[in-house]
């Protein structure tokens, strides 16, 4: 190898090095620049670094790389608009726009208070209440994590063409209907960070348990969104956004404790405490305390403090479930669900006994909504065992396994079961 | 930009509502309508007559086909519409939200095509 190839070679690391870290941001800063047109923003991305690995071997590698690479992008997309305005005239008005926008404002905004902005217009952008919310959830995965349409299709168990298809559906919304590239004004951001949070959890939870299939964790899908909620805690440090990001910390802290190395599912009494991430633990418990103070909390923050609790418990033994239970009531009266309900009977039955937990869930159960959800009737199950019912809990068993869609949890109960037949 | 606000709603909820209870409702949507000319957003609007007075028109076969009313079965009605000028969806969402029916039935926002924008034919 020569000496300039040896260059060239360490140019190009460079080049794959700002890439990673720098092209979400100047992806974010061309679509204000280009008028929130997302497409011809993506293309004079790639055309940036395109130029980049051409002329930094040439030039040396710029002293502001992303500034560079912003103006690169931007000439090149106006480039490639007069060139199409040669097919379509409509098109040259919108290249001599883009042009006049670029002459007088040459360095727009590119310290990082800009292009934090920029960012954040992107992530509201991406998780308008407007777009349908698969599509919010592929957007953003797309365009703010820069995961590929593979990626995200086969995190997301899709076909690629499904998954593009409801991408480029969503960016024809957004210039048909005109989404605007923009912060929600103050009065409109509880709401529209609700929905931005939203989009994060949901891509957490397909990590954390995906809703069919064969393996339990997504590690992939729950790493992005920690990404994604450290950067909404980083941009806009609203409590609920450090709320979520706690909630996942310490969610993602047991990842190694609850399957066992063939893949079987181990229950939070079961873990071996000493395998779980003790350096998200105190990152998620240090987030909690500083939601807490604020005073401003809500669910994501309530149900962060929950985990926080079983977190800091040396032995499950010592979980205090006082409380917990205490949590689950405030929980229930900021965000009432029977899922929380549910969640709330197990934490009694821990308090006070099986038989008081059982009363909690069989009225639950009566009221029909978690008739067909499989929690219910395998948490029902459970306090049977406990109580030494077997046969009912067998039956319960079995409702939870006609129910159940993903393959550790039915082999869970299948075990369950079986240890219940041979007692 | 222009959006047309289809204004869907539950005519009998509407129409048994008590005598004052509907005055008072109609006064809302007039004050709406004056507060939205005062800010430049309002291009048209109007109410319609009830869905027992539609007529559907469908050419089938070469021949004209006249039915009475659309059949669908919807708990809401198109009951009238806004035609607004908004900088954006976020702008048009905000005007269509203060619709009094938004309270009770429900609007549809919909981008009205400019065909000065539209690539030509040719």
């Amino acid at each position: 190898m020569t000496a300039g190839e040896d260059a060239a070679g360490a140019v190009r690391e460079k080049v794959d090095a700002v890439y990673r870290t720098e092209s979400r941001r100047v992806l974010a800063t061309l679509i204000r620049l280009l008028d929130g047109d997302f497409d011809l923003a993506e293309e004079a991305l790639h055309d940036a670094f395109a130029a980049a690995l051409q002329r930094w071997p040439r030039d040396g590698i710029p002293a502001n790389p992303r500034a560079w690479l912003v103006s690169a992008g931007r000439f090149k997309a106006i480039d490639a608009m007069r060139r199409r305005a040669r097919f379509d005239a409509r098109l040259a008005d919108v290249a001599e726009h883009l042009q006049s926008a670029a002459s007088t404002s040459s360095d727009v905004d590119l310290d990082d208070g800009g292009v934090d902005d920029d960012r954040l217009r992107l992530v509201f952008t991406c998780c308008h209440p407007a777009l349908a919310p698969d599509a919010r959830i592929a957007l953003t995965l797309r365009e703010v994590c820069g995961l590929t349409t593979e990626e995200i299709a086969r995190a997301f168990l899709t076909s690629p063409p499904t998954l593009a298809q409801r991408i480029v559906r969503a960016k024809g919304k957004i210039r048909t209907a005109r989404i605007p590239y923009q912060v929600p004004s103050r009065a409109d951001l509880p709401e529209r960070l609700d929905a931005v949070l939203h989009v994060v959890y949901l891509v957490f939870n397909e990590g954390y348990s995906a809703s069919s299939g064969e393996t339990l964790t997504r590690a992939d899908l729950s790493g992005e969104a920690i990404r994604l909620g450290r950067l909404l805690v980083e941009l806009l440090p609203e409590p609920e956004a450090m709320g979520l990001l706690a909630l996942m910390l310490l969610h993602e802290s047991r990842r190694l404790a609850r399957t066992t190395a063939s893949g079987e599912l181990v229950l939070l009494d079961e873990q071996d405490r000493a395998l779980w991430d003790h350096d998200q633990i105190a990152e998620g418990c240090a987030l909690v305390e500083r939601t807490l103070r604020s005073r401003r909390f809500g669910p994501y923050a309530l149900q962060a403090a929950i985990a926080a609790v079983h977190a800091e418990a040396p032995t499950a033994g010592a979980t205090d479930w006082a409380q917990i239970v205490g949590l689950y009531d405030v929980l229930l009266r900021a965000d009432p669900s029977p899922i929380v309900e549910l969640n709330r009977a197990a934490a009694v039955a821990m308090r006070d006994g099986p038989a008081a937990g059982l009363t909690l869930v069989d009225a639950l159960l009566a009221r029909g909504e978690l008739a067909d959800y499989h929690l219910a009737h395998s948490a029902r199950a459970d306090l049977l065992r406990r109580l030494g019912r077997s046969a009912e809990a067998r039956d319960a068993y079995a409702r939870a396994l006609a129910l159940v869609r993903q393959e550790p949890e039915r082999r869970f109960l299948e075990r369950r079961l079986r240890e219940l037949a041979s007692a | 930009m222009k959006y047309l606000c289809l204004i869907y709603d539950d005519e009998k909820k509407m129409a048994d509502m008590p005598r004052s209870e509907g005055e008072a409702f109609m006064g809302e949507y007039f004050a709406f309508t004056e507060g939205i000319r005062q800010s430049g957003h309002y291009v048209a609007g109007e109410a319609l007559q009830p869905v027992s007075s539609a007529t559907t028109v469908r050419i089938r076969n070469g021949g004209v086909s006249t039915t009475d009313g659309p059949f669908a079965e919807t708990k809401e009605q198109l009951g009238g519409f806004y035609l607004i000028e908004a900088r954006d969806l976020n702008d048009a969402l905000q005007v269509a939200s203060r619709i009094p029916s938004a309270r009770t039935g429900s609007i549809e926002v919909r981008p009205v095509v400019d065909f000065s924008q539209q690539p030509s034919a040719s």
